[in-house]
């Protein structure tokens, strides 16, 4: 059974990464946007982590989803709350499984409604490589390779654990 | 057979219970109607941004059929529809085809052979798009903007999401409809959401002219006397005096029905203080509703008119997921074959 990473080790290590493309870019007031749900446990986190005084961001994607024509309306969408101008800014955007690479295309689409930033760093928890479109992740706590019938989801908000689910 | 069960129910839901049409509020639950309210408020947040647009209906064709004329709900619909990123097509009926002797069997065949995916149905009769929808091609949604004196869903949802914004909560609430409930679609739409949503007393007020003769059977409280009915509310809702659907003589002068029933400072000093005034517009000043009232602190109006979008943005967008839902699971169905 693939052994899951303590999530703890993985925000350490996320922080010092993102130090450092934040310094090698000159960023020194990036705003920090989560994903719903399991991103913004995390940026709430890294926000901290960072010291950075400016609000979160949460992004709710059901209305960028490009999967609408499939399955409809998720039922449990809540509204997005940026409450920052975007303008111009530096954003730190922030979720907990990449995969395909289509939740960050329809969060940057959400993102540009906003207003046009000026750049977008990309920090995901776990990457499992599994990409559909050409998106890569600045910072990565951990790529995972599993096998086709299993899937993971970051639980929380307290404690932060990454489980592990398997399919038939 | 009871609502949940009922054909209107099975017409305007999939199998999974998501919505397929929106004709009336008649069957939906609880349950769908908070859904619809939550998404709605989720598409408020969207009406505030630089750009107000999301993608779910891009390539999407919305037809605006109002065989009965009517500006507000129109372009609420309208700007609802292109804030999802809909094409829309407005058609005002009385001058076009069917004015020129066509069937409106075969004003439907010519918009659906134009590949369109959502008609938006205005009519004078009861009814109208409830029978659009039992004859559509499969995959095609039909939201009821307002049916003869039947139902008005949208309006009624949108006097929930605003009274839901400002009071937090329905239970235990006193909400009180007041004037011509005899001519009014959205009276009935209301009462029945009122009650699914667990209000704790519906009440109706008005002279017994302006009263379907059912009334008391949908479980309202019935009020001849304003000072009486307007005592410890939560919400009052106001109906515009529906003047053009009058036949003969039901009140006995608009200066009269404005004393005894129009919302005055005074009237509205014996309900609760906190109470909104809510009217689904135009007000006809003076007439239903004193300037002050309507402008005071206390009236919600304009909130309406903005939650209308939402609302509107809402039920579009959970009608054409589900018909793509349902489209989806049959061809699935069918290849499994």
């Amino acid at each position: 059974m693939t052994q899951m990473p303590d999530v703890e080790q993985l925000l350490k290590q996320m922080e010092a990464d993102l130090r450092s493309v934040l310094e090698r870019r000159g960023v020194t007031e990036p705003v920090v946007i989560g994903i719903r749900t399991g991103g913004v446990w995390l940026a709430e986190q890294l926000n901290q982590r960072l010291g950075l005084s400016a609000p979160l961001g949460e992004l709710d994607i059901s209305f960028y989803r490009d999967d609408f024509s499939r399955i409809g309306l998720n039922p449990k969408v809540t509204p997005s709350s940026l409450p920052f101008d975007t303008e111009g800014r530096h954003i730190v955007l922030v979720d907990d499984v990449m995969m395909s690479g289509r939740t960050i295309r329809a969060a940057m689409n959400e993102i540009f409604d906003y207003g046009r930033p000026a750049s977008i760093i990309l920090a995901t928890l776990v990457d499992l490589g599994a990409r559909e479109l050409p998106i890569q992740p600045d910072v990565t706590g951990q790529t995972l390779s599993l096998s086709p019938n299993q899937r993971v989801k970051l639980r929380g908000p307290d404690p932060l654990t990454i489980e592990l689910r398997e399919f038939q | 057979m009871t609502a949940q069960d009922s054909p209107t129910r099975s017409l305007q839901l999939t199998e999974e219970g998501q919505l397929r049409h929106f004709l009336t509020l008649d069957g939906l639950n609880r349950a769908l109607l908070t859904d619809i309210l939550d998404t709605a408020d989720s598409f408020i947040e969207v009406g505030e941004r630089s750009i107000k647009k999301v993608p779910l209906l891009r390539g999407r064709t919305v037809v605006n059929l109002f065989f009965e004329s009517s500006t507000r709900t129109r372009s609420t619909f309208e700007l609802a529809a292109k804030r999802l990123s809909a094409d829309v097509l407005n058609l005002d009926i009385n001058t076009s085809a069917t004015s020129k002797g066509e069937s409106l069997s075969d004003t439907l065949l010519n918009l659906e052979a134009m590949a369109s995916d959502m008609f938006v149905v205005r009519h004078s009769q009861s009814g109208a798009p409830h029978f659009i929808a039992e004859s559509v091609t499969p995959g095609v949604a039909i939201i009821n903007a307002g049916d003869g004196r039947h139902a008005h869903p949208t309006q009624a949802m949108l006097d929930m999401l605003t009274i839901r914004q400002h009071k937090g909560r329905f239970e235990g609430l006193k909400v009180a409809i007041v004037g011509d409930v005899l001519h009014s679609r959205v009276a009935r739409s209301q009462i029945r959401a009122l009650q699914e949503l667990g209000v704790a007393q519906v009440r109706v007020i008005a002279p017994a002219t302006l009263l379907p003769r059912d009334v008391e059977a949908l479980g309202c409280r019935v009020e001849y006397d304003m000072a009486r009915g307007m005592k410890d509310l939560d919400v009052v809702i106001m109906l515009r005096l529906q003047k053009e659907r009058m036949e003969g003589a039901l009140l006995p002068s608009e200066r009269e029905f404005y004393r005894l029933y129009g919302l005055n400072q005074e009237k509205l000093g014996l309900a609760d203080p906190e109470c909104i005034v809510m009217h689904p517009g135009p007000i006809n000043r003076g007439v239903e509703i004193e300037s002050a009232v309507a402008d005071g602190p206390q009236s919600v109006i304009l909130d309406q008119v903005t939650n209308g979008i939402a609302i509107r943005m809402a039920v579009m967008s959970m009608a054409m997921g589900g018909q793509m839902a349902d489209r989806n699971r049959q061809s699935a169905e069918r290849n499994a074959l």
